[in-house]
C-alpha cells in the first residue's frame, strides 16, 4: 500500500503524493513521544502525551496559548527536558542529548536572527560550528539563499530586511544544516495575511523538495489546515485528536475540537434508535429527529451532541421534502461576506443556529431578509455525533 | 529483535553517560561566573560593613591603627570589650542628631528642587521627536560625564561675592551690594541639585517615554482638563521614575561631603562632613564608624529595602 | 492638544533647566582663557594657564596616576560586572541570587563616605591579619574603585541582556554552538556596546572619585581629584579652569562620537 504512494519521483513536488506512512500500522515512527510529561513547578504543561510522527510528514501541533504545544516543540529541540517519559528521534533516545548535538533545527517565532551578523553569516553560523571547509560553507549558503530567493541580500544585516525576508532567512538558516527534523514555531505568525498565504505554499514546496520532516506549532487553524499532512489538536497539555486536516474538520471527536476548528452548531439530544446502519436522535431544540446513515457506538438513550457545520445546512422558504434532519426558525441576522452570506437563525426553542450559503449568483444574498421564517435542512451524512 | 533492542538501550545509556561529562564541566564554568563577583563583593563590600560595626564598638587609642582591640587573650583569659560609649555619645551629644536631621533636610529639599526642575525637562525630552530627543538626552548626560569635582568648583566662581551671579544681580539693579551666597545652605542646595540633576532626569525620562500619549487623549476624551489629566494620569504613571529619581538623588546627597565642604559654610552641618572630620581631623576612627553605622542603619538600609520591595512587586 | 497648550511653560522651564546645567561649565571654559589671575577681572584672551598647567608637575603626575588607576579599575570592573550581570540575567535560579542582586546594586546608592571608610577599615584589618595589602596606595584605590564600578557595569549589562530575548541564544545552541562558545559567538557581540559604555562609565567614575580615594590612599599617592580639591579649597586657581576645559572637551568629543556611533547602529 505504501509502495504505491511512496514518492519515487520528485520531479514535480506539488503533485508528488504525500507519504502517508501513518496509515500503515507497522511503519516506523520517526519521532516518538513515549508517555511524555512536563511539569513546571506545580503546572503541568504537557500531560502524558504519546505521539508518533513519521518521516517526511508536515505535522502541525495546533492549540491555543498554554495548550503545551510550544513546550512539546522545545522538548524536541532540547531546550526543555521531559519530567517523565522519553522522546525518540530516528530511534535514538534524546535524553541527555544537548540541543547543539541534536539532528534537529528550529525556526523561532521571533526568527532569532543574530542582529550583529549579516544574512550570509547568519546562515553560515550552523555550518561553521560543524567546522566545514570554507568553500563548502560558501556553496551551501549560496544555494540556500537562492532557494529562498534572497541571493542579492546576503550582505545585509537583519534589521535592513522586511518581515517576509527575515522569515525566509530564518528558514534558510534552519535548513542549511540539513536537519532530519525541522521545528517551526509559529512560522507565519509575524507576517500579514496576504504574505502568509503566499508563504504557506512556499513552505510546502520546500518541505516536499527537501524531504525533511517538519513539525509546526501554530495557533492558527487555517494555517494548520493548509500546511499539514496531519494535525495534532492540543488542549491543556493533552493531544485531543490526531488526524489529517479533512478528518479533523469533518469528523471531530469532541466538542472541543469541533468548536476549535471552524465554526459549528452543537445540538444536545438523546439517542432514540441505534442500529449498525443508522441512528436517530431526538434533539432538545426541535421536533423532527436527526437521522444519520451510519451507526455509532453508544449506550441506548445516551445523551449526545450533534455537530453540524454551518455550510452543510441548507436554507429555504418552503418546507423541505424530507421529514428528518430539518427544523425551522426566524432569521435574526444576516452578514454579507462577499463570497458567502452568514445567517443567524433563531429556533422556536430560542436556540440560535449559524448557516452559511455561498453567493452563487449576484442577488442570491437578497433572497432572504430579516425576521423571515425559514426552514433549515441537511443531508443524512452531514451531522456528526459527539459523545464527549 | 530483542538483541537489537538491547543494543539500542546500551547505546542510549552510553550516550547519556558520555553527555554527563561535558555537562559537569559546564557547571564548573557556571560556578566560576557566579562565584567570582560574589566573592569579590563579599570581601570588598559586605565584610567592610562588619568591620565598621566591629570598630564602632572599640575605643579610640593613640596607636596604629588608632583603636583598641575588641577581643584580647590575656593570661588565658579571653576578654571581650564591647564599648557602647560611641553610640551613647552619639545619642547624648545633640550635635550628631542635629547633623543627621540637617542632612536629611538639605538632601530632602534638594531632591524636591531637582524633581521640580527635572520633571519638565524629562517631559519635554520624552515628547520630542527622535532627533531632538537624542540631542537633548546627550545634553543631559554630558555634564554627568564631566568631573563632578570641577562642576562643583565652577559654582564657587559663580557664587562668590564678586562672582558672576552677584555681578548680574547688581547690574540688573535687583540688589545694591553683593549678597553672601557662597558658604550658605543655599549654595549647598544649588550644588546638590546641579550635581544630581541628571540622576533625576534620566529615570523620569524612562518612565515618561514609556507612557502612551493616547492615554492622555483618552483622559481628556473622558472629560479631564489638561491639568487634571496631568495629575490623574501622567504623575501616577511616572511614579516609578519619580521614586527611582528621588532615591538616586536623596541617598548620595545625605552622605555628601564634597559639596558642603566646597560650597557650604562652617555652620552647614552634614553627616558626611561630620564623619570625615571625625576620621581625618580628630582621628577618632571608632566614632566615625559609629556615625557610619547609624547612617547606614537609619537612612540607607530602609530606603534600599523599600526600593527592593517595590522592584519585587 | 494638551501638549500644545502647555508648551510655552514646558519650553521655558526646560530652557532654564538646560541653562542651569551649562552656565557653570561655560563660565569655566571662558575663564580658563582669561589673562588675569582675578576671576572677576577680564584681562583679555590668553592661553597662559594652559601653559602653566602643562608645567605643573604635581597635576601632571596626579593625572597620570589617576588615568592608570581608572584604566585598571574599569577593566577589572568590566570583567566582574559582566559576570555578575550575566549570572543574574541568564543563569536561571541559583543559591544566593537575591543576595547577589542586592549586593550588586547597593554600591550605586551607598554614600561615598561610608564606602570609603568601610574599605579603609577593611584594608587596615586585612593588613593586620594577613599582611596584605601592605600599606595603602595605588593598589587599595584600584580595589575600591573596581568594587563600586562593577556595580555600574553589572546594571548596564543586565539592562542590555533584558533587551534581547533568550531565543537568540537558543537559536545558536540549536545550530550547534556549545555553551562555552555560545558566549563569545552571540552573547558577547550583542552586549559589546553595553560593556563598552560600562567601561567608559567606570573609567570616568574612577577618574572623578575624590572621597573614596581620599580614604583608602596612602600618603604618597595623590590622585587628580585629590590634588584639585586641595588646590580649590585654597581658592580659585586658573590652572584648574584650564584643566577642566580640557577634560570637558575630551568628554564632549567622546560623547558626540558615541552618539553618532549609536545612531549608525539601529537597535535590534
Amino acid at each position: 500500500m505504501t509502495s504505491a504512494k511512496s514518492p519515487v519521483s520528485n520531479k514535480n513536488p506539488l503533485t508528488a503524493p504525500a507519504p502517508d506512512l501513518w496509515r500503515d500500522p507497522d511503519a516506523r515512527p520517526f519521532v516518538f513521544f513515549d508517555g511524555v510529561t512536563k511539569t513546571f513547578d506545580d503546572f503541568t504543561a504537557v500531560d502524558n502525551i504519546s505521539l508518533k510522527i513519521y518521516k517526511r510528514e508536515l505535522f502541525c501541533l495546533l492549540g491555543g496559548s498554554g495548550s503545551g504545544k510550544s513546550t512539546l516543540l522545545r522538548m524536541l529541540a532540547g531546550f526543555e527536558q521531559p519530567t517523565q517519559g522519553r522522546i525518540l528521534i530516528d530511534d535514538v533516545d534524546m535524553a541527555g542529548i544537548q540541543p547543539w548535538n541534536r539532528p534537529v533545527n528550529m525556526m523561532f517565532q521571533s526568527y532569532a536572527l543574530f542582529p550583529h551578523l549579516t544574512v550570509e553569516k547568519n546562515i553560515a553560523f550552523g555550518l561553521k560550528r560543524q567546522r566545514l571547509a570554507d568553500v563548502d560553507i560558501k556553496r551551501r549558503v549560496a544555494d540556500m539563499l537562492d532557494m529562498v530567493q534572497l541571493g542579492h541580500l546576503g550582505k545585509r544585516k537583519p534589521h535592513q530586511l522586511s518581515g517576509g525576508q527575515r522569515q525566509r532567512v530564518a528558514l534558510a538558516r534552519s535548513l542549511v544544516k540539513r536537519p532530519k527534523l525541522l521545528l517551526l514555531d509559529e512560522p507565519l505568525g509575524a507576517l500579514d495575511k496576504k504574505l502568509r498565504e503566499e508563504t504557506q505554499f512556499e513552505l510546502i514546496n520546500i518541505q516536499e523538495e527537501l524531504g525533511v520532516t517538519f513539525v509546526v506549532v501554530t495557533h492558527d487553524q487555517e494555517e494548520a489546515m493548509t500546511l499539514a499532512t496531519r494535525i495534532g489538536v492540543m488542549n491543556q497539555g493533552n493531544i485531543v485528536q490526531v488526524g489529517e486536516p479533512h478528518d479533523i474538520y469533518e469528523y471531530p471527536n469532541s466538542r472541543f475540537v469541533a468548536r476549535f476548528i471552524g465554526s459549528v452548531n452543537l445540538l444536545d439530544g438523546r439517542v432514540t434508535e441505534d442500529e449498525p446502519d443508522r441512528v436517530r436522535i431526538r434533539c432538545n431544540d426541535f421536533e423532527p429527529p436527526v437521522y444519520l446513515n451510519h451507526g455509532i457506538s453508544c449506550a441506548p438513550n445516551q445523551e449526545v451532541c450533534v455537530a453540524i457545520r454551518p455550510e452543510k445546512m441548507l436554507i429555504s422558504h418552503e418546507p423541505p421534502a424530507q421529514t428528518d434532519n430539518t427544523c425551522s426558525g426566524v432569521i435574526e441576522d444576516i452578514a454579507y461576506m462577499g463570497s458567502l452570506s452568514v445567517f443567524r437563525v433563531r429556533l422556536d426553542s430560542g436556540k440560535e443556529l449559524r448557516v452559511t450559503q455561498p453567493n452563487i449568483s449576484r442577488d442570491s444574498g437578497a433572497r432572504f431578509t430579516w425576521n423571515e421564517r425559514v426552514h433549515l435542512y441537511w443531508d443524512v451524512d452531514s451531522a456528526v455525533v459527539l459523545t464527549s | 529483535m530483542s538483541q537489537a533492542n538491547g543494543y539500542t538501550a546500551a547505546h542510549s545509556r552510553l550516550q547519556r553517560v558520555l553527555h554527563k561529562l561535558p555537562l559537569k564541566r559546564i557547571n564548573w564554568g557556571r560556578q566560576l561566573v557566579i562565584s567570582m563577583p560574589f566573592v569579590w563583593l563579599a570581601v570588598f563590600f559586605f565584610v567592610p560593613f562588619l568591620v565598621v560595626f566591629k570598630i564602632s564598638l572599640s575605643e579610640t587609642a593613640i596607636a596604629i591603627p588608632p583603636y583598641t582591640a575588641l577581643i584580647e587573650l590575656e593570661d588565658a583569659l579571653l576578654n571581650i570589650k564591647l564599648n557602647l560609649g560611641n553610640y551613647l555619645f552619639l545619642w547624648e551629644d545633640s550635635f550628631y542628631l542635629e547633623a543627621y536631621l540637617s542632612s536629611i533636610r538639605i538632601a530632602g529639599v534638594s531632591t524636591l528642587l531637582a524633581l521640580i526642575i527635572g520633571f519638565p525637562m524629562a517631559y519635554l525630552i520624552a515628547r520630542s521627536e527622535s532627533r531632538t530627543r537624542t540631542i537633548l538626552l546627550a545634553l543631559v548626560i554630558l555634564p554627568f560625564w564631566t568631573s563632578f569635582l570641577l562642576r562643583v568648583y565652577a559654582w564657587v566662581g559663580l557664587l562668590k561675592k564678586n562672582g558672576l551671579v552677584n555681578d548680574i544681580l547688581i547690574n540688573l539693579g535687583i540688589v545694591s551690594e553683593p549678597i553672601q551666597m557662597l558658604q550658605t545652605d543655599f549654595a549647598v542646595y544649588i550644588g546638590i541639585v546641579y550635581t544630581y540633576l541628571p540622576f533625576m532626569i534620566l529615570p523620569l525620562y524612562t518612565a515618561l517615554e514609556k507612557m502612551d500619549m493616547s492615554l492622555l487623549e483618552a483622559a481628556e476624551d473622558l472629560g479631564c482638563r489638561p491639568f487634571q489629566s496631568f495629575f490623574l494620569v501622567t504623575i501616577p504613571l511616572a511614579m516609578p521614575g519619580i521614586l527611582a529619581g528621588c532615591t538616586l538623588v536623596f541617598i548620595p546627597a545625605v552622605g555628601e561631603y564634597v559639596i558642603p565642604a566646597l560650597l557650604g559654610g562652617s555652620d552647614t552641618l552634614m553627616i558626611g562632613r561630620v564623619l570625615w572630620d571625625e576620621f581625618s581631623l580628630n582621628r577618632d576612627w571608632p566614632m566615625a564608624s559609629a556615625v557610619a553605622t547609624v547612617m547606614l542603619v537609619v537612612l540607607v538600609l530602609p530606603i534600599m529595602l523599600l526600593r527592593n520591595r517595590k522592584e519585587a512587586e | 492638544m494638551a501638549v500644545q497648550r502647555r508648551s510655552w511653560f514646558l519650553y521655558t522651564s526646560s530652557a532654564l533647566g538646560f541653562l542651569f546645567l551649562y552656565v557653570p561649565i561655560i563660565s569655566l571654559i571662558i575663564y580658563s582663557f582669561n589673562k588675569s589671575k582675578l576671576v572677576t577681572v577680564w584681562g583679555g584672551w590668553s592661553f597662559k594657564w594652559y601653559g602653566e598647567l602643562f608645567q605643573n608637575e604635581q597635576i601632571l603626575s596626579a593625572a597620570w596616576l589617576s588615568i592608570k588607576i581608572a584604566f585598571i579599575s574599569a577593566s577589572l570592573a568590566v570583567v566582574f560586572g559582566t559576570m555578575a550581570g550575566f549570572a543574574l540575567s541568564r543563569m536561571g535560579r541559583f543559591r544566593g541570587k537575591m543576595l547577589l542582586s542586592g549586593w550588586i546594586s547597593a554600591p550605586l546608592i551607598m554614600p561615598e563616605v561610608i564606602t570609603g571608610l568601610s574599605l579603609l577599615l577593611l584594608f587596615v584589618a586585612m593588613e593586620d591579619l594577613f599582611g596584605w595589602p601592605a600599606g595603602r596606595g595605588t593598589l587599595t584605590i584600584i580595589l575600591a574603585h573596581t568594587t563600586f564600578c562593577m556595580a555600574y557595569v553589572a546594571v548596564v549589562v543586565q539592562a542590555r541582556m533584558a533587551d534581547f530575548d533568550t531565543s537568540l541564544e537558543e537559536a545558536a545552541m540549536d545550530l550547534g554552538a556549545k555553551p562555552s562558545s555560545l558566549f563569545f559567538l552571540v552573547t558577547l557581540p550583542l552586549i559589546a556596546p553595553a560593556i563598552l559604555s560600562g567601561w567608559l562609565l567606570s573609567f570616568t567614575l574612577s577618574l572623578d572619585d575624590l572621597v573614596i580615594a581620599s580614604f583608602v590612599s596612602g600618603p604618597g599617592d595623590s590622585t587628580l581629584p585629590m590634588v584639585i580639591f586641595s588646590k580649590v579649597r585654597l581658592g580659585v586657581t586658573p590652572e584648574v579652569n584650564a584643566l577642566a576645559t580640557l577634560m570637558i572637551l575630551i568628554v564632549a568629543v567622546g560623547v558626540v562620537v558615541a552618539m553618532l556611533q549609536m545612531r549608525k547602529r539601529p537597535k535590534p
